[in-house]
C-alpha cells in the first residue's frame, strides 16, 4: 500500500506526519521515500544509515558531429528548444532537455547517442526497521521530476503486497507534486487552520481529484487560526483524519529534529488509529 | 526558466526576491508587509502553483491574460490501429491502455497530466492518429491593490511549466514598473530550489531569505543560499520566528558569517501574525507590537542597503546580463 503526504502550502508539517507514521507502524514493513528532492528533510529526524548512494542521471543528445549532415531534423522535433542549429554544427542545451529521445530516434543519419547527465542523486539506507529513499536534487538544477521517479522505480524493487509505503511529497500542485502522489493507494493533505492553509488545501484537493486519488485531511497547528477548514472539509465530504494541536512543545522538537512520536509516545497510538482509518476507508 | 523573452534592462528599479528553500517559513508574510512599507511598489506572487499573497494584499484584477504552454498528443480513435507505437516510445508513462470487460485492449489512450508534449508519438505514429493540442496552463492577472500594482497567476491544475508563468508574470510587472516609474519591484517567491525558483532569481537585485531556527530551516536555506550565488545574485538573510530556539538561530548567524552573507532580521515568534492572517491584513498595518517594529526596521535596512551598495547590486545584474 502507498500513503502519500502533500500539502499545496509548504511548511504545514507532511515530514512531521509521513515521519511520525512511519515510526509508529510496527505490524508491516515500512519503507520511507523522501520525494521532496528540492529540500529533502526526512533525513534529519530519521536519522537513516545511508548504505548507497547512487547518482541520477537523465539521457541528453551528444551529436557525432562526423556523422551530422546539418540536415536540422533534431532542432525541428526538439519540443524544449534544447538543440540549435548554426551553420555547421548542432548546438546541445542539456539544460533544457527532458530527455524524451526524440532527436536520437528521428535523427536521419543516426548521428545522435544518449549520454547521462546527473541531476542529482539517490540515497538509500535504513532507519531501525524502515527502509529509507531519498532524492536530493544538484544545486542548480531544474527539473525534479525525473529523479522522483527514480526514487519511486527504486522503491518498487523491494515493495511487496504487505509493504506500507510512506511518499513525503514536495508541496505546492505542479509536476513534482503530480510524480511523487500519482500511483498512490491514499493521499494524506497536510494542512493549518489559516486562510493560507485553506486556499492551498483546496488547490491541492483539485489535484487529488483530478488524478482520482482518495484523500484525507490532517490539521496541524489545530486551535491556531479559525475553523474555515473544517467547515470546508465538511461540505467538501473530506475526512479529517487527525488533528495536531498548536503546541509550543511540539514546535521546539520539530526545530531540533525530534520526532514528536518519540518524546510524546502517546501520539503513536493516535498516528495508527489514522492509519487503520485510512486502510477501513479503502476497503469500503 | 525561459530566459530568451528578456531584452529590457531596467536600471532605476530595484526587484527584491522573497525566497526560502523550505516552506511555510514567512515569505508571503513578509512580502505583505514590506509592500505596505514600500509604499507604491509593484508587487509580484511567483508562487505560482500555491499563490497566497492575494489573500493579503486583496487586489482587485483589472485584467486577465490565458497563458497557452506547450503542447499535449490527443489520439484520433477513428485512424488509430493499437499498434502500439506510442505506447513502447513514450518515456513519460503517458500513453494509457484501456481495455475491454474481458481483458483484451479496447484503445489507446494519453493521460494528459503524464504527457509532457514531446512529440515523439506524434512524429512516429505510423497512421498519423496522433494530433498534438495546444495547452491552456493557466491564468496570469494584472491587478491593482491600495499598496500598488500587483500581477499574479494560476497555475492550470495539475498544469506544467510554472518556471514559464512565472517567467512571465516577472515580465508583466517589470513593464508596469518602467511605464509608471516605480522604485521597487517586490516579489513573493516559490519555495524549493527547482525551476520555479530559478526563474524566480532571475535579474533579481537582491534575494531575501526567510529561514526558521529550524534543522530543516538551515538545512534548506543553505541549498538556496547555494543556488543563488550559482546565479550570482546577492542574498540577506532573515530569521523568523528567530526565540523558537535560540541555539539554531545562533547556528544561522554563524553559517552566514562564514559565507558573508549578512543577516539583516530577527523576527520573533507572534501571535500577532496568526491574527492579522485570519483578517487578510499585511501584519505591520495590524499590529503596533515588537513584530511591526522589527518589519519596519528590516525595511529601513534594505533602503539603506540599496543606498549604500545600490550600484554595486546594480552593477552585478549589468555582468549577469
Amino acid at each position: 500500500m502507498i500513503v502519500s503526504v502533500a500539502s499545496g502550502k509548504g511548511g504545514t508539517g507532511k515530514t512531521t506526519v509521513a515521519v511520525s507514521l512511519a515510526l509508529s507502524i510496527s505490524e508491516e514493513e515500512v519503507q520511507f521515500l523522501d520525494c521532496d528532492v528540492e529540500e529533502p528533510n526526512a533525513g534529519i529526524f530519521l536519522k537513516p544509515r545511508i548504505k548507497e548512494v547512487v547518482p541520477v542521471s537523465i539521457p541528453v543528445p551528444r551529436i557525432d558531429q562526423e556523422k551530422c549532415d546539418f540536415c536540422g531534423r533534431c532542432t525541428e522535433v526538439c519540443a524544449y528548444h534544447a538543440l540549435a542549429m548554426l551553420p555547421k554544427k548542432v548546438l546541445v542545451f542539456p539544460h533544457l532537455c527532458h530527455g524524451c529521445g526524440g532527436c536520437s530516434l528521428l535523427c536521419p543519419r543516426g548521428a545522435i547517442t544518449e549520454v547521462g547527465r546527473e541531476i542529482g542523486t539517490m540515497e538509500i539506507g535504513r532507519s531501525g526497521d524502515i527502509e529509507f529513499i531519498q532524492g536530493r536534487l544538484n544545486v542548480g538544477e531544474a527539473m525534479p521530476t525525473p529523479l522522483i521517479r527514480a526514487v519511486k522505480e527504486r522503491a518498487r524493487k523491494s515493495m511487496n503486497s504487505t509493504t506500507l509505503t510512506i511518499v513525503d511529497a514536495p508541496p505546492g500542485t505542479s509536476c513534482p507534486v503530480i510524480e511523487a502522489v500519482k500511483d498512490s493507494d491514499f493521499c494524506i493533505l497536510v494542512t493549518e487552520p489559516t486562510p493560507f492553509g485553506l486556499n492551498d488545501l483546496a488547490l491541492a484537493v483539485e489535484v487529488l481529484r483530478k488524478l482520482g486519488i482518495p484523500l484525507g485531511v490532517v490539521i496541524n497547528r489545530s486551535g491556531m487560526g479559525n475553523d474555515k477548514v473544517d467547515f470546508y472539509c465538511q461540505e467538501n465530504h473530506i475526512p479529517i483524519l487527525l488533528r495536531i494541536p498548536f503546541d509550543r512543545e511540539i514546535a521546539v522538537l520539530y526545530s531540533q529534529g525530534i520526532p514528536i512520536v518519540q518524546r510524546k509516545k502517546e501520539y503513536m497510538e493516535r498516528f495508527r488509529w489514522m492509519m487503520n482509518r485510512i486502510q477501513e476507508s479503502l476497503l469500503i | 526558466m525561459d530566459d530568451e523573452s528578456y531584452t529590457g534592462v531596467i536600471v532605476d528599479m530595484k526587484q527584491i526576491l522573497v525566497i526560502s528553500g523550505k516552506g511555510g517559513t514567512g515569505k508571503t508574510v513578509l512580502t505583505s508587509s514590506l509592500a505596505v512599507l514600500a509604499k507604491g511598489a509593484v508587487l509580484a506572487d511567483c508562487d505560482v502553483d500555491a499563490a497566497d499573497l492575494h489573500l493579503l494584499l486583496h487586489p482587485v484584477v483589472k485584467e486577465v491574460q490565458d497563458f497557452w504552454s506547450g503542447q499535449k498528443a490527443a489520439i484520433d480513435d477513428e485512424q488509430c490501429i493499437n499498434c502500439g507505437r506510442c505506447l513502447s516510445l513514450c518515456r513519460f508513462e503517458a500513453v494509457k491502455t484501456l481495455k475491454n470487460q474481458n481483458g483484451s485492449l479496447k484503445k489507446l489512450a494519453i493521460d494528459p497530466v503524464a504527457c509532457e508534449g514531446c512529440r515523439v508519438c506524434y512524429y512516429t505514429c505510423p497512421v498519423d492518429a496522433i494530433r498534438m493540442e495546444d495547452r491552456l496552463s493557466g491564468q496570469l492577472f494584472i491587478s491593482e491593490t491600495k499598496y500598488g500594482p500587483m500581477v499574479h497567476a494560476k497555475l492550470g491544475i495539475a498544469e506544467e511549466n510554472s518556471g514559464k508563468l512565472i517567467t512571465l508574470v516577472k515580465q508583466k510587472a517589470q513593464e508596469i514598473a518602467e511605464a509608471e516609474g516605480k522604485t521597487w519591484l517586490i516579489i513573493d517567491g516559490p519555495p524549493g530550489i527547482g525551476c520555479p525558483v530559478i526563474a524566480a532569481l532571475a535579474r533579481v537585485d537582491l534575494a531575501l531569505i526567510v529561514t526558521e531556527p529550524t534543522l530543516s530551516g538551515i538545512h534548506d536555506m543553505e541549498r538556496v543560499v547555494d543556488l543563488a550565488a550559482h546565479f550570482g545574485v546577492t542574498t540577506k538573510v532573515v530569521i523568523n520566528k528567530c526565540d523558537i530556539n535560540w541555539n539554531n538561530t545562533q547556528a544561522i548567524e554563524e553559517i552566514c558569517q562564514k559565507r558573508g552573507i549578512e543577516v539583516i532580521g530577527r523576527l520573533p515568534f507572534s501571535e500577532e501574525v496568526v491574527r492579522s492572517l485570519i483578517l487578510g491584513i499585511p501584519v505591520v498595518e495590524f499590529s503596533q507590537g515588537e513584530i511591526a517594529e522589527e518589519i519596519t526596521a528590516l525595511w529601513r535596512k534594505i533602503e539603506a542597503i540599496f543606498q549604500e551598495e545600490g550600484v554595486a547590486l546594480g552593477d552585478k545584474k549589468e555582468e549577469r546580463l
